[in-house]
């Protein structure tokens, strides 16, 4: 019901993907002289975190895009097209944090596996694992937020401000091994010329791979997330039209009635309870 | 804009005056938390004091978001916050009036639990300038944070529950570098005391500024 063509090749070529990074990163890809086999579980973790990292930035930037949207001032026509494309960013942000918080979930997840085996326990009190939980605690408070019945335009506000204060956890996250001595490795890629590696060869090559395809995974869900959102606003739109007809009728059928009639109905309601 | 931030803050302090919420219930709620934390430290002294510092801003967390929910059900009852608004008050001045009433009252609640902490974990203050200033960016930091949230949420069904899933992991910085600066000021570290209090002061910058930039969203829909 929300697939269209372009989803479903984008499905086909996400799927087929997968299958590849696992050939590379099981068989392929070497075993590291340091942590062993233990190494593989380093193309789902860090690629998880990194799409964790861009679905929060698009979050951000949809919640910006909302409170712009519905800044005080547009009226009239104006004001349906902004309504219409506030809700369209508010979807996206609502999108994009659920992928945001199943790929922490992730991270955290084949985090721990790899703990396990190269630390000895499956979780230890250290400044990148403590504030990347605290980057999910905070992003279901999030998703909590969103959840609430409030009025939609009301709801959307709220939830955009949050997403704006949460997405500063994401540079303590992020630089957290630099600014604490930390027991968990340093960033295993830096972006820009001279940027520092972790991985050589075909490990950096599979580990690249990994994120484009985890990105495609994200892409291709995030899509079908986004538009069964549209449905869910559509199908309450269509209960609440379906409701006011229904009462519509109603009244149309019985006529008008007199104030009288009301309170006795009602006087015969409480003296049946 | 002071004089109205000033107007909404000795509301909410004159409400406390003649309420007292904060001395009878959520002081001694501080109190209980770190009573209760040494029940489950097996009440060992070394461990209390080397925690000592952690505790005490555990415990003045929770008093921010017990004060911060107090502080805006007083405007979701009767439409307050509507009349507020009518009264041609700003967004932002109830929100920084709410956030200095908030601060004054978690300051109050952060002295009873200092005096707790030296009474009941026998702590002694080596650096008692660091302790002040670590303990007024940190507990201005919850307030400021709590007042944020407390409008975020206020009038929400499960704003009782949803506020401290909230709350706490952004105040989760504020808890780390004032554990920090404590450690230092009680002697139970050899840390940079300063530079932690630099950064809880950075903190409550940061939530300033984001609150200057929400108020208008979040009041105008509450």
């Amino acid at each position: 019901m929300t697939g269209s063509l372009a989803t479903r090749v984008l499905g086909a070529v996400a799927l087929a993907a997968v299958a590849v990074m696992a050939i590379l990163a099981l068989w392929i890809s070497p075993a590291d002289e340091v942590q062993g086999d233990a190494v593989r579980l380093m193309y789902v973790h860090v690629p998880s975190i990194w799409v964790a990292y861009g679905s929060f930035v698009l979050t951000a930037f949809a919640s910006a895009r909302v409170l712009w949207r519905t800044r005080s001032g547009a009226g009239g026509s104006q004001g349906v097209i902004a309504d219409r494309q506030a809700r369209h960013w508010d979807r996206v942000a609502g999108a994009a944090a659920e992928l945001g918080v199943i790929f922490t979930a992730l991270t955290l997840m084949t985090g721990s596996l790899w703990g396990k085996v190269t630390w000895g326990a499956y979780w230890q009190w250290d400044a990148r694992l403590t504030t990347s939980v605290l980057l999910f605690v905070t992003y279901l408070g999030y998703l909590a937020l969103r959840r609430l019945p409030a009025e939609s335009r009301s709801r959307a506000r709220r939830s955009a401000v949050m997403a704006l204060i949460a997405v500063v956890n994401l540079p303590i996250v992020h630089f957290s091994v630099d600014w604490w001595r930390t027991l968990h490795q340093e960033a295993s890629l830096e972006l820009g010329p001279g940027g520092a590696r972790n991985y050589t060869g075909e490990m950096y090559w599979t580990l690249l791979y990994s994120w484009a395809t985890f990105t495609m995974v994200a892409l291709w869900i995030g899509i079908h997330r986004y538009r069964v959102l549209r449905l869910e606003e559509l199908a309450e739109e269509a209960a609440l039209e379906e409701l006011l007809a229904a009462r519509r009728a109603e009244y149309e059928n019985a006529g008008p009635r007199s104030t009288e009639q009301e309170s006795n109905e009602r006087a015969e309601q409480v003296t049946s309870r | 804009m002071l004089r109205e931030i000033w107007i909404v803050c000795r509301k909410d302090l004159t409400i406390e005056w003649r309420a007292r919420v904060t001395l009878v219930q959520i002081v001694p709620t501080v109190l209980l938390v770190l009573v209760v934390f040494a029940f489950a430290f097996d009440a060992n002294p070394t461990l209390l004091g080397a925690g000592a510092g952690g505790l005490f801003w555990v415990a003045v967390l929770f008093g921010a978001v017990l004060g911060s929910k107090r502080s805006f059900d007083i405007e979701a009852e009767g439409g307050n916050l509507d009349a507020l608004r009518l009264g041609g008050l700003a967004p932002a001045a109830i929100l920084w009036g709410k956030a200095t009433a908030l601060a004054l009252q978690s300051m109050v609640v952060g002295v009873f639990a200092a005096a707790g902490l030296l009474v009941l974990f026998s702590v002694t203050v080596e650096d008692w300038l660091l302790i002040v200033a670590a303990g007024l960016c940190g507990t201005a930091a919850f307030a400021v944070c709590g007042a944020l949230y407390g409008a975020m949420t206020v009038g929400l069904r499960s704003a009782d529950t949803l506020l401290p899933l909230l709350l706490i992991p952004v105040a989760a910085p504020v808890l780390l570098a004032g554990t920090r600066a404590f450690d230092v000021a009680l002697g139970t570290s050899a840390d940079q005391g300063w530079s932690w209090t630099a950064l809880l002061a950075v903190v409550l910058v940061t939530y300033i500024a984001v609150g200057w930039l929400a108020a208008g969203p979040l009041l105008e829909d509450a």
